[in-house]
């Protein structure tokens, strides 16, 4: 079946099987391997992306079902002129990485937890709206940390 | 400890610098292997027994033949027919001359020994193609009897392994001096007898396991990339395994995602990768699903502790006693039945006990094999003896706190080089301060009070407070020591440093990252000695190629042994540049002083020479002395003499609902010294991160098997590896103890929170339970276990 998504801006087209998930999709028929794959349950929520805007876990669709979607891969956070997005900046500055393989997933997910809370995210929050997002080297502890230096309540 | 803004004249050493590893990895550009591909390549997808014990007595491969996309189909005998291996996998460890190691091949033969052990193979085009293809293999089994736990492997009624008439793998004994631990039972005021269970655990690093073989089928060499921890040991051991020449062999592990001892075996999918590759002259990949990873990857703990204390009336210890069962699991794999070792000497703690023992048995189980997973043997150590000492205070009638200070070994003063019961020397500790600035920092009087609080007032919500101090024993390893252990290899490691003719500096790494972050601690060390901006410095690792000797990252090893021998190497390059440098300015090298990157005469200033000069006129090599080679080079095998035992004290709170039985973890406080620190933002973010995993083993996770050996568990759906919203953020602080091993005064940090946080958990678990009578408790904690642990313990229904 034919696909077109936006993805990062730029218009993709391909044909793939029904059943591709649209992690699959992105990794290996865009070449975009940024997004990671940590699970087969939707539990780790390593290869979140956003699609129209909100987070998503890209395992759990079907490539066919992002059909026609605005997608956002870790690769296009960072800005054109190279430049890190703040939550990128954020996770570097308070050492909110180790192994980086949930990263891509963990700051995706945390940009969307931000923008859902215009009024600014205490320690509760963060760590609620981080629960889908599995990191097995941090202990948590800098990536709230992180999250919380960009969208913590003031 | 405190960064300088001069890049030349800074000390790079001791400062939290920022991580150099960061902006690829966040800007999604982390070449994990499952990111690799190569045109041509073949998906390997496995057909795994779903019995844990049984005979192969028919294998069906026609469909799967069939299906569009599939390349073949083999089964463990066709694989063994086409002699694609000359010895089984590796067992490095062999713990006793008569231990038992039943052969273990990629693919089984006849009989399969957990469920999950591959017995087909099938190479597909596509990863879909794979999965589907390995579905349509029909294998007929006739089920044998299963021995699913180590309870069920001591009986013996049944045998893991058919041809055995045992399920006991070998008895290893550590009993230094037995009359005077007799003597100590004897003579003991008190006893206490205590039995733990160290449930088994799935490692679980994010990233799952895969491997891509990539062959040159004309020119005989073969690049394997791999999600490894050990490439430098994985291509010794695909060349012992499979027979193809060491020399034609490469392995790269790109980036790693996480490793904790997971991904430090050699493994049916890297052989079966690497020698079908070879053989068919296609590049062949595969990547473990999650879970399938609980069955295709080892698992860690699995082990039934009994340890005895006996203690004067002051509860002073005058003995302790131990014996462990562990669980080997199917198979040997690389250090499986190593792993209890390791943690034998560290059964008496941070104590002085005079006298010591410590037995070991392994049995084989039907269950997927276990091996290394963080802290490999240590904190089951710490957990038998930091739980112990609670029971000891508790049957006196003191605090836990003072059970502690009245045992530490040298009276809690400062020691070095102190020979302990079990045979090694300490390298130095200072366990008092050390426990004071815990107890300070957690408040552990306030916290006190308020348990009094609440039990006066008759509150549900109990407050339970735990402390451990644990002390462990890493940067592995004296390479005598090793063989002392019959351990298969050494313990030394690799570096080399060289000085460009542009004055940057490469350094090559034997020990290689999977999210340590060596790239920016090793710059500060190279930083620091040759006088150069840290940004000057580049770390090359990881690749065979480039590093091609080194014995990789496990047991908090790297700056201990490869971080020491950086700086060594350094020094070399360093005592050569001053050579050339007094040879150009017509000096004595006596009489030369170097600092911030500069040689300069000592009196006379003004005659000076930075050393990045040096690299340019070593390169070009017009103006050397007489004899000496170009180029500034140097390289260093670093074998230490002795271990590193980094310690700490935790202290850490939780509240116990009565009513539900549910655990929360309100605080949690460490304070680490883990010797020199040379990054210690990194530092504390391993100790975060392990703290987590030794919470983890308490509170959250266990690999649970039914009685025929099925494991129930095996997704993220019900194996709970903790979010964020199940852990508080932490109260990390030190205090420096430089080690005695290393010239770095260095000791390790990556396993240590791991080692200390399960008891310190478990201890506040028990604390809070303790009004209704309890003493103790199995690990994990969770709401049902504890809830039935109070309704039981108040003579309930449980």
């Amino acid at each position: 079946m034919e696909v077109s998504v936006t993805v990062n801006g730029e218009r993709r087209s391909a044909d793939v099987e029904p059943r591709t998930l649209l992690v699959h999709f992105l990794r290996e028929t865009l070449g975009l391997t940024g997004t990671n794959v940590g699970c087969d349950t939707s539990s780790c929520g390593a290869c979140t992306i956003h699609v129209n805007g909100e987070s998503a876990k890209s395992c759990t669709m079907f490539a066919v079902q992002a059909d026609g979607a605005e997608i956002t891969t870790i690769e296009g956070l960072a800005s054109e002129n190279g430049e890190l997005h703040p939550m990128q900046e954020a996770f570097m500055e308070c050492h909110g990485l180790q192994c980086g393989y949930c990263t891509p997933g963990m700051v995706m997910a945390a940009t969307s937890l931000v923008a859902e809370n215009p009024g600014g995210l205490d320690e509760a929050g963060v760590r609620e709206g981080l629960e889908g997002n599995l990191c097995r080297c941090t202990g948590y502890h800098n990536i709230v940390k992180a999250v919380l230096s960009v969208g913590g309540a003031a | 400890m405190t960064a300088v803004e001069d890049p030349i004249m800074s000390t790079a050493i001791g400062t939290p610098m920022k991580r150099r590893e960061d902006p690829k990895l966040l800007a999604g550009e982390g070449k994990y292997v499952d990111d690799i591909h190569v045109v041509g390549q073949l998906w390997m997808g496995m057909v795994r027994s779903p019995l844990a014990h049984a005979r192969i007595t028919s294998i069906d491969t026609s469909a799967a033949e069939a299906a569009e996309g599939v390349h073949s189909v083999l089964t463990g005998p066709q694989l063994q027919e086409m002699g694609l291996w000359i010895a089984p996998l590796p067992c490095a460890w062999p713990v006793t001359e008569d231990m038992v190691n039943p052969p273990h091949y990629p693919a089984a033969i006849d009989e399969v020994h957990h469920v999950g052990e591959i017995v087909a193979v099938v190479l597909a085009d596509s990863r879909y193609g794979a999965a589907d293809a390995a579905e349509q293999v029909i294998v007929d089994y006739e089920p044998l009897d299963a021995v699913a736990s180590i309870a069920a492997a001591r009986d013996g009624s049944a045998t893991a392994h058919s041809e055995h008439e045992t399920n006991k793998a070998f008895h290893w004994p550590l009993v230094p001096d037995p009359d005077a631990l007799d003597a100590a039972f004897a003579n003991a005021t008190h006893t206490v007898k205590a039995d733990f269970v160290q449930q088994r655990l799935i490692p679980a690093a994010m990233e799952p396991r895969g491997v891509l073989a990539v062959p040159s089928p004309m020119g005989g060499d073969v690049t394997v990339y791999s999600a490894t921890q050990v490439p430098h040991i994985l291509k010794v051991m695909i060349a012992a395994t499979t027979g193809i020449p060491e020399s034609k062999i490469r392995v790269v592990a790109p980036a790693v995602g996480g490793g904790f001892g997971a991904k430090l075996n050699i493994n049916p999918d890297e052989i079966l990768a690497v020698t079908l590759a070879n053989r068919l002259g296609r590049a062949v990949r595969w990547t473990e699903s999650r879970s399938e990873a609980a069955f295709s990857t080892h698992q860690g703990r699995g082990q039934l502790q009994t340890i005895e204390l006996a203690a004067d009336a002051d509860g002073k210890l005058q003995g302790v006693r131990v014996h462990v069962d562990a669980d080997m699991g199917a198979y040997m794999m690389l250090i499986t039945p190593g792993v209890p070792l390791l943690g034998s000497f560290l059964y008496t703690g941070v104590y002085d006990v005079p006298a010591f023992g410590f037995t070991c048995d392994g049995y084989f189980t039907n269950l997927t094999p276990t091996d290394a997973y963080r802290g490999a043997g240590r904190p089951e150590a710490s957990y038998a003896i930091e739980r112990a000492m609670d029971i000891l205070a508790a049957q006196i009638g003191i605090g836990p706190d003072e059970i502690r200070r009245r045992n530490y070994l040298g009276g809690g003063e400062y020691f070095e080089n102190l020979e302990v019961p079990s045979t090694l020397v300490f390298d130095s500790g200072h366990y008092g301060p050390n426990l004071d600035r815990a107890l300070e920092l957690a408040d552990y009087d306030g916290l006190r009070a308020e348990q009094a609080r609440r039990r006066a007032a008759g509150e549900s919500k109990q407050l339970g407070i735990g402390m451990v101090t644990y002390v462990e024993i890493c940067g592995l390893a004296p390479s005598r020591a090793l063989g002392g252990l019959s351990y298969g290899a050494g313990g030394w490691e690799h570096a080399t440093v060289r000085l460009l003719p542009t004055g940057k500096a490469e350094v090559v790494s034997g020990s290689t990252p999977h999210g340590q972050g060596h790239e920016t601690t090793w710059s500060q060390i190279v930083a620091d000695k040759l006088g150069i901006p840290p940004e000057d410095v580049t770390v090359l690792h990881s690749d065979t190629a480039i590093s091609p000797l080194g014995l990789d990252t496990y047991g908090s090893r790297s700056l201990a042994v490869g971080g020491v021998a950086i700086a060594a190497a350094c020094d070399k390059v360093v005592e050569k540049a001053k050579q050339i440098a007094a040879h150009q300015m017509e000096a004595s090298a006596d009489d030369l002083e170097f600092a911030g990157g500069m040689f300069s005469v000592s009196g006379s200033p003004d005659q000076a020479m930075p050393i990045q000069a040096i690299a340019f006129g070593a390169f070009t090599a017009h103006d050397l002395p007489d004899g000496m080679e170009p180029n500034l080079q140097e390289q260093v095998t670093f074998d230490p003499t002795n271990f590193v035992f980094p310690f700490g004290t935790h202290v850490c709170a939780v509240e116990i609902d009565e009513d539900t039985g549910a655990v929360e973890l309100l605080s949690y406080v460490a304070v680490d010294d883990c010797g020199n620190q040379i990054n210690p933002m990194i530092v504390e973010g391993q100790l975060h991160g392990g703290i987590v995993q030794g919470v983890a083993q308490a509170l959250f996770e266990e690999a649970c098997y039914d009685e025929d050996g099925n494991l129930t568990n095996p997704s993220m759906m019900d194996y709970l590896v903790p979010s964020a919203a199940d852990v508080p953020s932490m109260v990390t602080d030190y205090t420096v103890t430089p080690s005695t091993s290393n010239p770095l005064g260095v000791k390790g940090a990556g396993e240590a929170g791991t080692i200390s946080s399960a008891a310190a958990v478990m201890n506040a678990v028990v604390d809070a339970l303790s009004p209704f009578g309890v003493v103790d408790m199995d690990m994990p904690a969770t709401p049902q276990r504890v809830w039935r642990t109070i309704n039981e313990a108040k003579g309930g229904q449980a």
